[in-house]
């Protein structure tokens, strides 16, 4: 026998209805055979799963060797004399493969870059270019509260020719980071953030022109930002200052 | 250090390995340290280690073989739901061996979500932000992994009577 609350009886398990629908299921199990049997069955399986699911254990070796290295994290280098030899002898390598580091680098960086292009040109294509659509920064800002592990500021564009469309999460080498689209006549400029030490390679600041793009890349606050648009270059440079100017 | 258990616990079922755990626990706390200023007061905390150790494990020689079968998921929240049958009573009294053989078989996007719901208990909300996807899709993705498990259980258990009949 099939009953009508079956749909629902899922997220009633889980505690996730609101307070006036659980209540009403509550009184519902009482009288339904059907979904108390149900109910019962998910309520068991759930706890055999969490048995199940605590499974590992870390050993104590292991947790004080994470305290340790933690603890290590906060203390200041200290360099001593038996640092030298090896750095010298690590300049003299890598002055041999500075020459094939370099190729690599600007390999990797042309890579970012047209991954970063690749990500505009998809976003403008897709039906539903943002998931957070306003032109407000206070509603966009707090939109990817807990959807990323980092905080940013958006400037105030209300007396430019910029403005805000909207913004959306991205993802860079699998990174999550924040995809804000400006408008400014009729072109589209994005601005990407990404916490800096996920990025796969190290960056120098710089304008660039790439292919139909202009761009500019800069570091702030352990943030990497990209503008990449069609717009000229004097376009991306302003936003980019935008950016840079502290907020209010 | 907080939620030291938990974290070595979701990670060695991500990574099935011992040493690949340990290594992204620790880079988890090596991360979660240097990113603590960015840390907003108020959200919440166990959901943002989880995440990432998570992104972590994805950037990880084990992590980027994975790929989600995000296609099966566009359609929202699958809101019909099979009612108690043989299996799913099967499952409620299976014991916890059974289920943890069964639940290391399911793909890793399936696992995770039944760690963070079941053994983590974290809400729906909570592990939205973990796994950077929308409600509906936490919603949708569970109620699959579930099914995806009652159907390993099965099939572990049908294995196993084999066996028992051929031995």
């Amino acid at each position: 026998m099939s009953c009508d609350w079956i749909t629902k009886i899922e997220t009633y398990v889980d505690g996730e209805l609101s307070a006036e629908e659980m209540r009403a299921f509550d009184d519902h199990v009482r009288t339904c055979t059907t979904c108390a049997a149900d109910a019962l069955a998910r309520v068991q399986m759930k706890r055999t799963i969490q048995s199940a699911g605590k499974r590992f254990r870390p050993s104590s070796e292991f947790r004080n060797r994470v305290q340790q290295r933690i603890s290590k994290a906060h203390r200041t280098r200290v360099f001593s004399i038996w640092a030298i030899a090896p750095a010298v002898l690590a300049l003299l390598l890598l002055a041999g493969v500075a020459v094939n580091y370099v190729g690599w680098h600007q390999r990797q960086s042309r890579a970012i870059y047209s991954e970063i292009a690749d990500l505009h040109v998809s976003t403008l294509a897709s039906s539903s270019p943002v998931d957070v659509v306003s032109s407000d920064r206070h509603t966009v800002k707090p939109w990817f509260q807990g959807k990323i592990p980092f905080s940013f500021d958006l400037p105030e564009v209300e007396n430019t020719e910029f403005s805000l469309i909207g913004g959306r999460m991205a993802y860079l080498h699998q990174v999550p980071g924040a995809q804000l689209i400006y408008a400014i006549r009729k072109h589209r400029i994005s601005v990407f953030i990404f916490p800096e030490d996920s990025l796969p390679t190290a960056w120098e600041d710089g304008r660039e022109k790439q292919v139909a793009f202009s761009t500019e890349n800069w570091s702030q606050a352990g943030l990497r930002y990209f503008v990449i648009g069609d717009a000229n270059p004097t376009d991306i440079a302003t936003l980019a200052k935008l950016f840079k100017a502290p907020h209010l | 250090m907080p939620l030291f258990d938990q974290l070595y616990n979701f990670a060695h079922w991500l990574t099935q390995n011992h040493d690949e755990a340990e290594d992204l626990v620790q880079e988890t706390y090596v991360k979660g340290l240097r990113g603590f200023p960015s840390f907003q007061l108020g959200t919440n905390f166990r959901a943002w280690m989880c995440r990432i150790l998570r992104n972590t494990f994805l950037t990880s020689r084990t992590g980027l073989k994975i790929t989600v079968p995000f296609d099966a998921e566009s359609d929202g929240p699958e809101l019909a739901v099979d009612p108690a049958t043989p299996e799913t009573l099967a499952i409620s009294r299976s014991d916890s061996e059974l289920l943890g053989r069964a639940l290391q078989d399911l793909p890793v996007h399936f696992r995770e979500i039944l760690l963070l719901s079941e053994v983590e208990e974290l809400s729906y909300q909570e592990i939205a932000e973990t796994l950077s996807v929308p409600i509906g899709t936490v919603m949708s993705r569970l109620s699959r992994a579930r099914k995806a498990l009652r159907h390993q259980v099965n099939l572990e258990m049908r294995q196993h009577v084999t066996a028992a009949v051929n031995g």
